[in-house]
């Protein structure tokens, strides 16, 4: 076959033919191509002696003329071969964006809680850096602005604080997290369980039954009062809610069309109990990064 | 000039040729290898995971979490800020197989232990968008309502034992464990113990909040809460991990 080789005019083919008269072409690499290719080898070449490459023995090339200075946690600059892990403590410490950062952190770090809401750039700076921050660790279960689940995920905007709503006691909160509890009531009768659905609702201005309310203030005053308190106005210690407003974080009772359905969530709550468990968040965040947490959630609206 | 129709026309020439372009492979696939341990971070802190934790990563590979979610935080500043500590090699040394992946449709799971709480976790695996509503992750309500298989928990203990996870065996293996885990993580990774030591993690952790059954969202959150969480970062300079490469 390859006596045909050169018969095609100036092109040349690989000397093979098909099926009588189909042929191969043999063309050359298009020229830019060609260097196109021995630029990339170079490049590789380059690269290899640049960055940490090839497997040596019990080592590998680390790289010359590329090193990174970085400072590390006690604050010492050390030098090293280029590789992510230096570059990367270095952009958390050295880069651009860190420094510019840092002269605000710093700022908000040594600003005391109302320093911090007093200054607008302060506030201003906190807000936008909180509010990735929140949506990163907090909205998943306090959704997106904090308004929570009811029944699920307590509501950070409005007025009503399990725990209390100072800086001091959100920045409790986030850093150890809290374990809400309220016991099952299973063991009422019916009736009591009934009564004592119309009491709680009478607390929170509800139109209600007198007579079975009035019963049922004495099952709360028996069964409720070591937590809700004898004013039903709750206790922040423990994370026991106050009854008396309009706010509700585990029975749904705003979303319930009429009283009886109201009842009914509330009956539900005192049949089942709650447990609701917010991690602690100190292992994962820094302390300046709670500080700032502290500062947007109690920004809200509900901050006391 | 050497022809490429040299090659393609002569089988000596063309072997030779293909045993050097695969050799020169596989030297920078395997040299690596032996050099391993210097790549992998010494610290504290990593065991294997416990019979429950295992069926439950079993669970997360069934249902194909991996394809949508990676663990794997890769050493950048937006990572780092998002997500925590970067991942270490060490992390997952007794993962087999590992899932770090590079797929997110999802977010990163590699340090999701301990940040929400096992009811966020069953309520948003039965239902996500009822407290992520951008969410596009299916439901899986059957999690909640499939009782969890524990009859052959000691064949996938001892399959990855083959693999080389430490699990032990005999009185020797446990007590290699002992010596290198401490005392109560070694008497999770008895093989022999396996079964009652997934039913007491059950329940105690009670991870579905229902106590009455061991369902297979028990062992999936008792895994997803363990994710990231074996390493202290407090104990460690940065310049440690920066050491290794």
């Amino acid at each position: 076959m390859s006596e045909q080789k050169h018969t095609e005019g100036s092109v040349q083919t690989t000397g093979h033919a098909w099926d009588g008269d189909l042929q191969e072409f043999n063309n050359p690499l298009p020229r830019w191509w060609v260097w196109a290719f021995y630029a990339t080898v170079i490049f590789a070449i380059v690269y290899w002696i640049i960055y940490p490459s090839w497997p040596m023995g019990g080592s590998y090339l680390k790289g010359v003329m590329n090193t990174i200075t970085y400072e590390n946690d006690k604050g010492e600059e050390v030098t090293t071969h280029w590789n992510t892990r230096a570059l990367l403590a270095y952009d958390m410490k050295n880069s651009d964006a860190a420094v510019r950062q840092s002269e605000y952190l710093e700022k908000v770090t040594n600003a005391s809680y109302s320093q911090i809401a007093q200054d607008p750039e302060m506030m201003a700076f906190t807000r936008s850096y909180a509010k990735g921050l929140f949506g990163d660790n907090c909205a998943a279960c306090h959704q997106q602005g904090g308004v929570g689940v009811i029944g699920k995920y307590p509501n950070l905007v409005d007025d009503s604080w399990l725990y209390g709503g100072t800086y001091v006691n959100i920045e409790q909160s986030i850093q150890n997290g809290r374990r809400g509890n309220m016991p099952n009531f299973e063991s009422l009768s019916d009736k009591q369980k009934d009564d004592l659905s119309e009491y709680v609702l009478s607390l929170s201005g509800h139109e209600v039954n007198r007579n079975k309310a009035q019963s049922g203030a004495k099952v709360f005053q028996a069964n409720c009062v070591a937590c809700h308190g004898a004013d039903a106005e709750g206790n922040t210690a423990i994370g026991a809610a106050n009854l008396t407003d309009r706010i509700w974080t585990v029975a749904d009772v705003p979303g319930a069309s009429n009283l009886e359905a109201k009842k009914v969530a509330i009956k539900q709550v005192i049949n089942n109990g709650i447990s609701r468990h917010m991690p602690a968040w100190s292992g994962r965040l820094s302390g300046d990064e709670i500080k700032l947490l502290t500062v947007y959630v109690h920004s809200l609206g509900g901050g006391q | 000039m050497f022809k490429h129709e040299t090659v393609e026309t002569n089988a000596g020439w063309l072997i030779i040729l293909t045993l050097l372009a695969i050799g020169v492979g596989g030297l920078v696939e395997i040299v690596p290898l032996y050099m391993i341990d210097e790549t992998v971070e010494k610290v504290e802190g990593v065991r294997p995971y416990t019979p429950l934790e295992q069926r439950g990563r079993d669970i997360y590979i069934r249902e194909g979490c991996y394809t949508c979610h990676s663990q794997m935080i890769r050493p950048f500043r937006d990572e780092m800020m998002r997500y925590g500590h970067y991942s270490l090699a060490a992390e997952s040394q007794y993962d087999h197989p590992f899932q770090w992946g590079s797929k997110r449709t999802g977010p990163d799971l590699a340090r999701l232990g301990g940040k929400y709480s096992n009811e966020w976790h069953v309520q948003h695996l039965v239902a996500p968008r009822s407290v992520v509503p951008e969410s596009i992750m299916p439901n899986y309500p059957w999690l909640l309502e499939d009782k969890l298989d524990i009859s052959d928990i000691s064949d996938r203990m001892k399959a990855l034992k083959l693999v080389g996870v430490p699990y032990s065996e005999t009185k020797a293996e446990f007590d290699a464990n002992v010596e290198k885990f401490g005392k109560d993580v070694a008497e999770m990774l008895d093989i022999n113990k396996a079964t009652e030591n997934l039913i007491a993690q059950a329940q105690s952790g009670n991870y579905d909040g229902n106590k009455s059954d061991i369902t297979e969202m028990d062992a999936l959150v008792a895994y997803l809460q363990v994710l990231g969480t074996m390493v202290d970062y407090s104990k460690y300079d940065e310049e440690y991990f920066v050491n290794f490469r």
